[in-house]
């Protein structure tokens, strides 16, 4: 009988063109998702060796990093900053040339890279999707084998298809239990993440398993795809299932008619089999989580909202300590603190993590009827313009204005704010990004992590809070 | 890509674990369309007041004696976070040409070998005695050699350590990844032809 295999065994095992005698693997990359930061200097680099794209339309061009998200924006002529209207002009000249699809700024299928490719159906499961962002993780959530590469890799998969790799090892997470009120997929990413640590995952492809994680919608498993980078894992991956075939029937991209059978026959096929075995195994239940929110300068620096500032000295490490000595002094925040009782001055809710329309539907939750507290400026910004036109169908617009939030066009915004979406030094953000790096939201800007619910309670409170008290009044 | 052989020059002692790419170089430097020029913003946010914009004379690479370090001993996870390759550009701007720590981040590791800077995994242990080294200065020169891999410190005992050998080869001989899996068209044209009658809705 053959070896049990896991998801990633079988990917990869379906994608290995070679292998050579010192165990280097050369694999095929199917689909490839290319933005205005990471890209020029690998176009320039094809240009110079005069090579071409091997497969055009294995790829979609897109702007996102540094596009503006002020309401009703123009085109990219308008764009006041030349340094970045610039990478935006590049990036369209570029896809030209080589004949890649293209989105422009304005369109409605324009967004965060990670967003659009699922909605496009360009994300599929069974497949091999790069993307020159450590973000690419979130596509795991369909079962595709999907990570982040340097722009080398870029021009490496423009020219060649492939990617030459090691394979990774084996890790499974198992949730069991199912998520409590007032917490989310969000909250159960961050718990892993403080559980495993931001290294933790390093040399694996993580699968995702277990009853609590079967329960999520696809928007769920991509925001624990996606933050699988911050547990140092490159790539997340969940098991396709029906949920995953119902959210890609009818996509643009999606296979269509009798390839559509074939297509779902063969992703029935990917599910790790029974007694498939695993480098490392980690188990952890999520029923008794309360929502979390991160006090330090790392994704693994998390706590309940019901806990304090941790205090250095309780860590024995000396590099350690002095590593969250400086995360205190940096976030101005003094061990013993409760995490309640620190006050935001802004509130993002968007980004590859949490700007889907479930993300959506759950910030206009807890903001209707309330309103923003006057010490903090809130902002939306939808992951894309489909997530933002289906906001607008179900009047989430409207309640976010009301409440005082700005209702903003698609982008990746402040979550690393090179568009000029930014805090200002010690200003102080909850967010529903992915990094609380120093500097990560502007030099000297302190971030902490939370879920869409919890960043819109922190909006109304004016500081951080725990979502559950805001909701039961 | 330049070759790498050996090297010998000043070791700076950087003891920060988990030191992402953003503090490498941050986002705001990531508008630029060329590979070079990056160097004066490395670790822009630890070397620059952030109000004056002067070097803060702290910071170990603004310390005279470091200030034309080429290689780096780090605390664990280096190199952890986004996956700019704009962080392996900046060291290399700067003139780093090797990095020392007990553990680095997956797509920093691929990234910085692309570009010719030799990455070394050691044991704590060994890091600490070489982080000795690197605080003694403009004495803390050590020597790598790549084709016998081995470090040489200051009082002439030798480190050994493993690398990749196909990473090796890569970096010994300043060779072009693309141009190498380019020969191997014929497998790729295969490849493709297979997958195609087997999962043919990926072709359009």
């Amino acid at each position: 009988m053959a070896k049990a295999r896991t998801l990633f065994d079988k990917i990869w095992e379906d994608h290995l063109i070679d292998v050579q005698d010192d165990g280097t693997c050369l694999i095929y990359i199917d689909r490839q998702l290319i933005h205005e930061i990471t890209s020029a200097q690998a176009f320039d680099g094809l240009r110079a060796s005069n090579r071409r794209a091997r497969r055009p339309e294995a790829n979609i061009c897109v702007p996102d990093h540094n596009v503006p998200t002020t309401p009703g924006r123009g085109g990219t002529d308008e764009i006041d900053d030349d340094e970045s209207r610039i990478q935006l002009e590049v990036l369209e000249k570029n896809a030209k040339e080589f004949g890649l699809p293209y989105i422009p700024i304005n369109d409605i299928n324009q967004g965060i890279v990670h967003v659009i490719g699922p909605e496009q159906g360009f994300t599929q499961p069974g497949v091999t999707l790069v993307c020159g962002d450590s973000h690419t993780a979130t596509h795991g959530a369909f079962g595709a084998l999907a990570f982040g590469v340097g722009t080398s890799e870029v021009e490496h998969v423009l020219a060649t298809q492939t990617l030459i790799q090691r394979p990774a090892k084996n890790m499974r997470i198992t949730v069991n239990g199912s998520l409590p009120l007032g917490c989310t997929a969000k909250d159960l990413i961050l718990a892993i993440i403080g559980k495993i640590g931001t290294a933790g995952g390093t040399g694996h492809v993580i699968e995702y398993a277990g009853p609590a994680i079967e329960e999520l919608s696809m928007e769920g498993r991509m925001t624990v795809c996606n933050m699988t980078i911050e547990a140092g894992a490159r790539a997340g991956l969940v098991a396709p299932d029906e949920k995953t075939f119902e959210y890609l029937k009818g996509r643009p991209q999606s296979p269509k008619g009798a390839q559509w059978e074939q297509a779902v026959e063969y992703w029935r096929t990917l599910p790790s089999d029974p007694g498939a075995t695993y480098d490392e195994e980690v188990v952890l239940d999520v029923t008794e989580i309360v929502p979390q929110v991160t006090w330090g300068t790392s994704p693994q620096d998390e706590i309940g909202i019901d806990g304090v500032v941790p205090d250095p000295k309780n860590e024995s490490d000396p590099l350690r300590r002095a590593s969250m000595e400086r995360s205190l002094e940096y976030m101005g925040l003094k061990a013993g603190t409760p995490m309640r009782e620190i006050a935001v001055d802004k509130v993002f809710i968007g980004s590859c993590t949490n700007s889907r329309i479930e993300d959506m539907r759950a910030a206009a939750a807890v903001a209707k009827g309330r309103r923003v507290a006057s010490s903090v400026y809130a902002m939306v910004v939808p992951g894309s313009g489909h997530v933002k036109a289906q906001a607008e169908e179900e009047g989430l617009d409207k309640i976010f204005i009301e409440a005082g939030f700005d209702w903003r066009e698609p982008g990746c915004s402040m979550c690393l704010a090179m568009n000029g979406d930014m805090l200002l030094p010690k200003e102080r953000s909850a967010s529903t990004s992915n990094r609380n790096f120093e500097g990560r939201q502007g030099p000297g800007g302190r971030t902490h992590l939370v879920s869409p619910p919890m960043a819109a309670a922190a909006a109304i409170a004016g500081h951080l809070t725990d979502v559950r008290e805001i909701i039961k009044d | 890509m330049e070759k790498f052989d050996t090297l010998t020059g000043v070791a700076a002692p950087f003891p920060i674990v988990n030191c992402d790419t953003d503090k490498i170089i941050p986002a705001r430097f990531l508008k630029t369309l060329t590979r070079t020029g990056l160097g004066k913003s490395l670790f822009d946010a630890m070397r620059y007041d952030p109000s004056t914009g002067e070097e803060n004379p702290g910071f170990v690479l603004n310390r005279p004696a470091y200030r034309n370090a080429e290689i780096l001993v780090a605390g664990e996870n280096f190199g952890c976070g986004s996956s700019r390759e704009h962080a392996p550009w900046a060291l290399l701007d700067f003139g780093i040409r090797c990095v020392i720590a007990p553990s680095f981040a997956d797509i920093f590791f691929n990234n910085s070998f692309k570009n010719g800077i030799l990455l070394i995994t050691l044991p704590k242990e060994q890091i600490e005695s070489l982080m000795q080294d690197a605080e003694n200065g403009a004495n803390a020169r050590l020597t790598i050699d790549l084709q016998k891999q081995e470090i040489s410190r200051p009082d002439g005992s030798t480190v050994s350590f493993d690398v990749d050998p196909f990473k090796k080869h890569c970096l010994l001989n300043g060779l072009d990844d693309i141009g190498l899996t380019m020969q191997k068209a014929q497998k790729i044209d295969t490849f493709e032809g297979t997958q195609k009658s087997k999962t043919p809705w990926l072709y359009r």
